[in-house]
């Protein structure tokens, strides 16, 4: 585990005393070393044994290809907000340490997570889902930004699907107008919106069972697919 | 067949249930109080005995004959059904029974009662439930209703887990129970030594089926997590098919007297055979049903017609072969049922919905009938060591087989099953209707068939009675994570795909082939190849779009919902002649800075969809939302009507002024000659039109000046069969007018921006759009008192939204 030290991230609440091990935990939290050590694999197959990816690394994805939200997915990992260190703007390469934070935020929760660590882990994977709406990281997705991903998430069905997705955004934003300003004035203006609003509008969706990942083992299936790439 | 063994005295018997059902049932009295039945019954009952039917006519020409025995087998069945439905009804009077005793128990004691009756009278109850009569015509409608409303998305996440318990949770407890039994059997004491491993075998599978209706309608209730429910639900299912299958095997394998190792081996053979067998002939036909719905679209009235034959002939061609009927039948629900609802008219779609439910759940009632009435007046073999150790075993090898399977399967699970979801689990295991009819069904060289029919009614009340009333406390209690499934926005709907398509994503990243990827995959397959064999409109159509679709219609069926039973309560209908003077009178000018209002309003008010909770599938009641279509369906039906060109002539007007309030001024009726000519030539893009502007919801001014408050695009979506009964409306035209309110309204917004509406892409609306967009910040002027009311303000609501509160609204037009 070649880990860079400088790249350690951490969480602004863990505060350890242990540093190196800090480091190595930090990222993944409940991610075990097995995962760890396949993610590694899967990460120089996808950089060609370089230490950091590019964004042409993850676009020539095969198995990508067809994915309507594949930019959304990509600019992700270049994301510096999914690095948590609170900081915002992309970055051209990731490491991986980066690429492990940007891969925890899919961490399922096991049998010992206890319901507030459940809470976090929720907010995470919204706050990560927030961001790939929120495209200029201003901290409130715009009308423009909303249709934008709703237009690519309906790109796959044609025509009638561009139609749609416009309407559809503009719904779903009125939605979550109505469900969280019920009583604005007349001449009040709907900014967009902001992580709190994201929040309330996604709150009895079930995620738990939707934005996790096991990190198996993908040594047959990563072969095929690494080998692809190029 | 069965029914030869029936009696044939019980037809006076059966009026008399019929009497006492109606009793019960009418007078909405709780059926746990038989008092007044039992008392005023046995005087009912002819002192004479069984020959009640004359036969005792000349060998001239009869006047007046009886044939009984010619209608006697039909006759019966019509009155068990309509005794049993009866009773239905009669414990919905009091709907907070329902909610803590479930459906299953309430039916057990009526047939508990009747029973009683029965056997206080002396009579045998009709051998209706023969296997052949219960496996070839009740049990079909049961698996079918599971399988068809089975939630297939969740199913599909699930389908590991849910295979692995029904399976393998199955065969673990049948072999458990039987092997315990056996041991218990070998006890000198209970006597009962003569019981052979291969029937206990066979007794242990008939009570392993477990059937937990009255456990899934709690669970809905207190809408426990996505993944315990449908493991429970599938579990149901597919345990049916291997009960079945293991019942066959072993009542094949009763009969010998020595098991040799190779028949084990033989056995586990077919026990593969069977279940993929079973569903590869169930996806054969649901394929071709498919199919076959493609080219209906002429022949609309015999549409669901093709559902029920292919999946019964499924359900046939699989017991022909003797391969696993349940699975065949309910592989071919879930494989068709997407392709053919898309291919079938909407009315169709509702029929079928309504018929598969309405077989099964008549089905299931009858048996759990015919439970409570056998548990009376069959003769019983009470063994207590027997009964009371397949109580103890069954109970004991559910929770230790869930515990260790739940153990097995976790590691595999992304979410795993934590101790209060195995809870409920294993509680959740009642056992029901198969199992009952299973052991009823038992041939009769079992030699101790009493005994085990008495075992497996105790085990059934036990379950039923017990765990079915004490599991929804239980359940609230221990707190089961809970998942609000019905979370129905747009919002949501967008986001689960975001969060599907991320997470395949991710695992494309990673490499990986989970479900998400092969769910991926197939839905690539399914919109190339599948779609366009299948269906016949065969766009592809988005998750999204058809949520947004169905709000839409939801939306729009309110709309027209509260206006026309504001017309409907109001004295419109009623005083339609005081209407017609009405109208002689010289009409109210409306003023054009109104009208201006008015179609800023129109354009401006996007239809407002709001958080609402549709019914996940239930096992007794359709979704919410099938009827709620199904309304809307008659109301589109009248909104017509009432388009018609000749029934604007005198009332509309008038009518509009009324609901529109607007002040004398301008006249709206300047637009009406012109709009006509459009609704002659096209009702149904004119009726089309009346829902969407219907639909847009009336003082938002919150939102009137929001950056989304844009007109929404028509998506087509209340296209319908053009089957509306035309003949009737032109004789009715007038008595709609009343109705064309909604018309009205989008006449007039329509004269302003008809291009949106009408026709979506026409690039208008993409203008409209991006005006807003540039200069967002504009703030809509604030709408004129009568046209903003507040939504969530009742009051203002009632006086200033003349659409939607009639009632304060006609002392001002008068």
């Amino acid at each position: 585990m070649e880990l860079q030290p400088e790249r350690a991230a951490l969480p602004a609440d863990q505060t350890g005393t242990d540093h190196v091990r800090r480091e190595e935990r930090a990222p993944r939290e409940k991610i075990s070393l097995e995962q760890i050590k396949n993610l590694r694999k899967r990460f120089q197959q996808l950089s060609g044994d370089e230490d950091r990816i590019s964004r042409a690394d993850l676009e020539n994805i095969p198995a990508l290809a067809n994915n309507p939200i594949k930019k959304q997915i990509i600019d992700a990992f270049f994301d510096k907000r999914n690095q948590r260190r609170g900081e915002a703007g992309s970055v051209h390469h990731i490491d991986f340490q980066q690429f492990l934070m940007v891969m925890s935020h899919f961490r399922p929760p096991t049998l010992k997570t206890t319901p507030e660590e459940k809470e976090a882990m929720r907010m995470e994977k919204l706050r990560f889902l927030f961001n790939m709406h929120d495209t200029d990281s201003d901290g409130t997705i715009t009308l423009a930004e909303y249709r934008k991903v709703v237009e690519e998430l309906l790109s796959k069905s044609g025509d009638m699907g561009q139609e749609a997705a416009k309407a559809i955004a503009d719904a779903a934003m009125l939605e979550v107008a109505s469900t969280n300003v019920p009583h604005m004035e007349p001449d009040e203006f709907y900014e967009g919106i902001t992580f709190e609003h994201f929040v309330q509008i996604l709150k009895g969706l079930e995620m738990e069972s939707r934005m996790n990942v096991r990190f198996l083992d993908v040594d047959t299936t990563t072969m095929r697919c690494g080998k692809m790439k190029s | 067949m069965g029914y030869s063994r029936s009696v044939k005295v019980t037809a006076h018997l059966l009026f008399i249930c019929v009497v006492l059902t109606l009793l019960c049932g009418s007078n909405g009295e709780i059926p746990q109080k038989p008092t007044s039945g039992g008392t005023v019954l046995p005087p009912i009952k002819p002192a004479g005995g069984p020959q009640a039917f004359p036969d005792a006519e000349k060998e001239n020409m009869p006047v007046f004959t009886m044939d009984y025995s010619r209608i006697q087998i039909p006759f019966e069945i019509t009155l068990w059904v309509l005794l049993a439905s009866f009773a239905k009804i009669g414990f919905h009077v009091y709907h907070k029974i329902t909610v803590w005793v479930p459906e299953s128990c309430l039916l057990i004691t009526i047939g508990l009662i009747v029973g009683g009756i029965m056997h206080s009278v002396h009579e045998e109850p009709p051998a209706v439930l023969s296997s052949n009569v219960f496996f070839l015509y009740m049990l079909p409608p049961i698996v079918l209703d599971s399988g068809y409303f089975m939630p297939t998305r969740p199913f599909f996440e699930n389908i590991g887990t849910v295979l692995w318990f029904a399976v393998v949770g199955t065969l673990w407890n049948s072999i458990g129970i039987g092997m315990s039994l056996f041991a218990i059997c070998q006890i000198e004491a209970f006597g009962v030594q003569d019981i052979n491993l291969q029937e206990n075998l066979l007794f242990a599978t008939i009570i392993s089926a477990v059937d937990p209706v009255a456990v899934l309608s709690v669970f809905e209730d207190v809408s426990v997590n996505e993944q315990l429910y449908i493991v429970v639900f599938g579990e149901c299912l597919f345990n049916d098919a291997v009960t079945v299958v293991l019942y066959n095997m072993f009542n094949f394998v009763a009969d010998m007297p020595v098991v040799e190792p190779v028949d084990v081996f033989l056995g586990v053979a077919r026990f593969f055979v069977v279940g993929l067998g079973g569903m590869g002939f169930g996806i054969l036909f649901g394929f071709v049903a498919s199919f076959t719905t493609r080219f209906t679209a002429n022949v609309r009235e015999i549409e669901p017609l093709f559902i029920f034959m292919y999946s019964y002939l499924a359900y046939l061609v699989a017991e022909l072969f003797a391969i696993s009927s349940i699975m065949a039948i309910v592989t071919c629900a879930l494989t068709m049922k997407y392709y053919v609802e898309e291919n079938v008219s909407q009315r169709s779609c509702t029929t079928v919905r309504h018929v598969i439910k309405m077989l099964g759940s008549i089905s299931e009632t009858l048996i759990f009938f015919f439970l409570g009435v056998v548990t009376i007046t069959t003769e019983h073999e009470w063994n207590w060591g027997y009964i009371l150790f397949t109580l103890l075993f069954a109970f004991v090898w559910r929770g230790l087989g869930v515990l260790v399977l739940t153990q097995i399967i976790n590691p595999f699970r992304t979410i795993p099953f934590n101790l209060k979801d195995q809870f409920g689990l294993a509680y959740g295991g009642l056992r029901g209707a198969i199992s009952f009819a299973l052991v009823f069904t038992l041939p009769d060289n079992i030699g101790r068939r009493q005994l085990f029919i008495t075992a497996t009614i105790v085990i059934i009340l036990f379950t039923v009675f017990i765990q079915g009333i004490s599991i929804r406390p239980l359940i609230e209690f221990i707190n089961v994570r809970r998942t609000n499934r019905n979370l129905d926005t747009i919002n949501a709907e967008i986001h689960c795909r975001l969060m599907e398509h991320t997470i395949s994503g991710i695992e494309d990243l990673c490499g990986q082939w989970s479900h998400f990827y092969w769910k991926d995959k197939f839905m690539k397959f399914n919109n190339r190849i599948l779609r366009k064999i299948l269906i016949r409109d065969s766009r592809a159509e988005s998750s999204i779009v058809a949520l947004y679709k169905k709000l839409e219609l939801q939306n729009a069926m309110e709309i027209l919902d509260t206006v026309a039973g504001d017309i409907s309560a109001a004295p419109s209908v009623v005083s339609l002649y005081e209407e017609k003077n009405n109208s002689s009178k010289p009409k109210k000018k409306f003023k054009a800075v109104d009208l201006k209002n008015m179609h800023e309003l129109l354009s401006k008010n996007m239809y407002k969809i709001r958080q609402r909770t549709v019914e996940y599938t239930r096992k007794h009641a359709l979704p919410n939302e099938t009827q709620s279509k199904e309304i809307l369906i008659r109301r589109h039906a009248s909104v017509r009507r009432s388009l018609r060109p000749g029934s604007f002539q005198t009332t509309v007007v008038p009518k509009s002024h009324k609901y529109f309030s607007l002040p004398a001024g301008q006249g709206l009726d300047s637009r009406f000659p012109l709009k006509r000519r459009s609704h002659a030539g096209d009702e149904e893009t004119m009726s089309e039109v009346a829902f969407s502007s219907g639909r847009r919801r009336f003082g938002q001014p919150a939102r009137s000046s929001s950056r989304a408050m844009l007109p929404l695009r028509r998506l087509d979506t209340l296209t319908e069969a053009p089957s509306v009964d035309v003949v009737n409306e032109r004789g009715r035209a007038s008595d709609g007018a009343a109705a064309a309110v909604p018309r009205t309204s989008s006449s007039a917004s329509d004269s302003r921006v008809p291009a949106p509406r009408r026709r979506p892409g026409d690039g208008s609306p993409g203008d409209d759009g991006n005006k807003i967009e540039e200069e967002p910040q504009q703030p809509a002027s604030p709408p004129p008192a009568p046209w903003a009311p507040e939504p969530r303000d009742p009051q203002d609501n009632a006086a200033r939204n003349p659409l939607l509160r009639k009632p304060r609204w006609s002392p001002k037009k008068k």
